[in-house]
């Protein structure tokens, strides 16, 4: 189900800068295929759950793994067959990889050193990053002194000092703890609003995604599954997956006017009039549940289901429901005990057309 | 605040009959079965007794003239030369090959592996017969060195080097192996990414990463090359001050001058125990 919002995808410019990728990687059973493009300034995103093949494709811009197929144009330059070291890409990866033996200030002028600089001149560029990065005090730390957060911007400083038009960063936040994340992503999303080559992020966190990046791409399965700004993929989410990231059900079926007739055999209600293949979402705070079926409802939309589950989400009970139409409800912490849910419990389900959103598929 | 805290619950501790146990037992507590005690004193016996004889026999009063005879320097210094020497031959060829055995994947990998090992459970005897039939003045190798370079190794201070490095290199290469491949390769992937080729990589980041396991292997590689008996004295002879090391000493002046046998034994121990402490971070915590 690839499919491209030709509307969202921003293109390589004319002139050949920026990215402009096709990657295949085959690797036993799995096969990676995503197109990749991007313009010089950039923040592309790829999300996806795990295994989805995210890492993958970083690894095969940074040439790390060889392409199987496809093309790798940077800038204009082909870069398919380029050896990891040739390419001006700077990679900052998940548990950053500082070298234990090297300070905080010769780590970011591993790189510099490595193209040609003299140590001294290495160590000054070096000086210059940490400064930007507001670690000039830490310069002379070992990695193993470092915060998480200093660590983080440490290899941030070293994938930039080489000055490199394509920057990678692998889960940047995942090794930080929830508070140091805040201040970090803030941090993260300055510099690369800064930065004025292409930045490629991988997350598995829609929050860093929508944050950092001015353009997703969602990975399933090798392939990708919907791409566009971080707002549209929010309002129209294409898979399971994302629906579930944003916190929306969803569902695809057959419209038929105001009603479409879904795969399960359930039918759903909705504001919009279309005709064809669908997709039906809406939140969890739109699910009315009741004890009784409802009499004289003014909802069109009821089903009998059966609770499958249920988690405390901030003052907010999530209600996992199954039966009709599997959905998930969420409801005050006051109306779960009034109606007394517990698993396996038979409930109705009413959801207002008004609240139902319905896009074509 | 702490300190009365501390006596109440020691207090509560001889109430309740003795103090709780403040960390986990180690091993077996109470009696050992017979069975097992009586075999496990009896190797250890085993093996400090030799030892301790050696100490007690020890002529320990004519102990400094006979360190200080030319004799016992000469053998000395030769070995001290020769197993450094085979350390360093160790280090710059066996550094090189235990990398390639850890990151490169070839066909029959496990094969090269196994020969690197042999050495390691052959007799060494047998290697010094194998390297005159290599490196000798008719060997394999050794008829070619002989006739366009004129290199003759057999039963020269070379030859000594060139059979205690066979037999130490399977030590060292082992030793960095095992850590190479402990080592995190991404931090080379790292470095490939920054811009270093593959061999600035291995040189300026997976070296300093892997030093200590270096640093312990070469300790390893040179304790064998000291104590190497078999292989230098077939490949190498055992001429006074050109080939003659520690242990080739021992033996023949156990033959007609047991008190400064023992009293080689003694420097040779001394040696050992040194090599033994200077490992003890790595293997001695385990225990």
């Amino acid at each position: 189900m690839t499919h491209t919002e030709k509307n969202a995808v921003d293109l390589a410019t004319p002139t050949g800068d920026g990215l402009d990728s096709r990657l295949v990687v085959e690797r036993g059973s799995f096969r990676l295929d995503v197109a990749l493009t991007a313009a010089p300034g950039d923040v592309v995103a790829l999300l996806g759950p795990n295994g989805a093949g995210k890492t993958t494709a970083l690894r095969a811009l940074a040439g790390l793994v060889p392409l199987s197929g496809g093309h790798l144009r940077l800038d204009g330059a082909q870069l398919d067959r380029t050896p990891p070291e040739s390419r001006p890409v700077g990679v900052v990866f998940q548990d950053y990889l500082l070298f234990p033996h090297l300070t905080a200030l010769d780590n970011v002028a591993f790189g510099p050193r490595c193209h040609g600089a003299t140590k001294a001149q290495a160590r000054a560029q070096a000086a210059v990053w940490l400064e930007r990065m507001g670690l000039a005090a830490h310069a002379g730390a070992k990695p193993r002194r470092l915060s998480g957060g200093q660590a983080q911007r440490v290899a941030l400083a070293r994938a930039l000092a080489t000055n490199p038009r394509l920057l990678l960063l692998d889960e940047p936040l995942a090794a930080l703890d929830a508070r140091t994340r805040l201040d970090i992503r803030a941090q993260l999303r300055r510099h690369l609003a800064d930065f004025e080559a292409v930045a490629v992020l991988v997350t598995h966190d829609p929050l860093d995604a929508m944050v950092l990046a001015d353009h997703l791409v969602v990975i399933e399965d090798g392939h990708i599954v919907q791409e566009g700004t971080p707002a549209h993929i929010a309002r129209h989410p294409r898979t399971d997956y994302i629906a579930h990231l944003v916190g929306l059900n969803l569902y695809r079926g057959e419209a038929e006017g105001h009603t479409v007739r879904l795969d399960g055999g359930a039918g759903i209600t909705t504001e919009e009039d279309l005709t064809g293949p669908v997709f039906v979402a809406f939140p969890p705070s739109a699910v009315t549940v009741h004890r009784a079926r409802p009499t004289g409802a003014s909802a069109r939309n009821l089903w009998r289901c059966e609770v499958a589950g249920m988690e405390t989400h901030s003052d907010q009970i999530r209600v996992a429901l199954t039966g009709d139409l599997p959905l998930t409800a969420d409801l005050t912490t006051i109306a779960a005990a009034e109606l007394d849910l517990r698993a396996g419990a038979t409930v109705w389900a009413t959801v207002k057309a008004t609240q139902t959103h319905a896009y074509p598929a | 605040m702490n300190a009365p805290l501390k006596d109440r619950a020691e207090a509560a501790d001889t109430l309740t009959g003795g103090p709780r146990p403040r960390r986990a037992p180690r091993g077996v507590r109470g009696g050992a079965p017979l069975p097992l005690l009586l075999p496990a004193l009896l190797a250890l016996a085993f093996l400090v007794l030799p030892l301790v004889a050696l100490l007690i026999r020890a002529p320990w009063r004519s102990m400094p003239d006979l360190l200080t005879s030319s004799e016992v320097w000469q053998a000395l210094r030769l070995s001290l030369v020769c197993a450094t020497a085979a350390t360093a031959v160790c280090l710059v060829l066996g550094v090189p090959l235990a990398w390639l055995l850890a990151r490169v994947e070839f066909p029959g990998r496990g094969l090269v592996r196994a020969l690197v090992t042999l050495p390691l459970v052959l007799p060494p005897v047998v290697g010094g017969v194998a390297l005159l039939m290599a490196l000798g003045r008719n060997g394999v190798v050794g008829k070619s060195l002989d006739a366009w370079f004129g290199i003759t190794l057999p039963f020269t201070t070379a030859g000594v080097v060139v059979a205690e490095a066979f037999v130490a290199m399977p030590f060292l290469v082992i030793s960095v192996e095992g850590t190479l491949r402990a080592a995190d390769p991404r931090y080379e992937e790292a470095a490939t990414t920054l811009g270093a080729s593959r061999f600035t990589a291995f040189r300026r980041v997976t070296l300093p990463l892997i030093a200590p396991g270096i640093a312990a292997g070469a300790v390893l590689a040179w304790a064998r090359a000291l104590g190497e008996f078999g292989a230098t004295i077939t490949f190498a002879g055992n001429f006074p001050g050109r080939t003659q090391t520690m242990p080739l000493a021992v033996y023949l002046a156990l033959q007609n001058d047991p008190e400064s046998a023992i009293a080689l034994s003694l420097v040779l121990l001394a040696v050992s125990i040194a090599v033994l402490a200077g490992l003890r971070d790595r293997w001695m915590t385990a225990s």
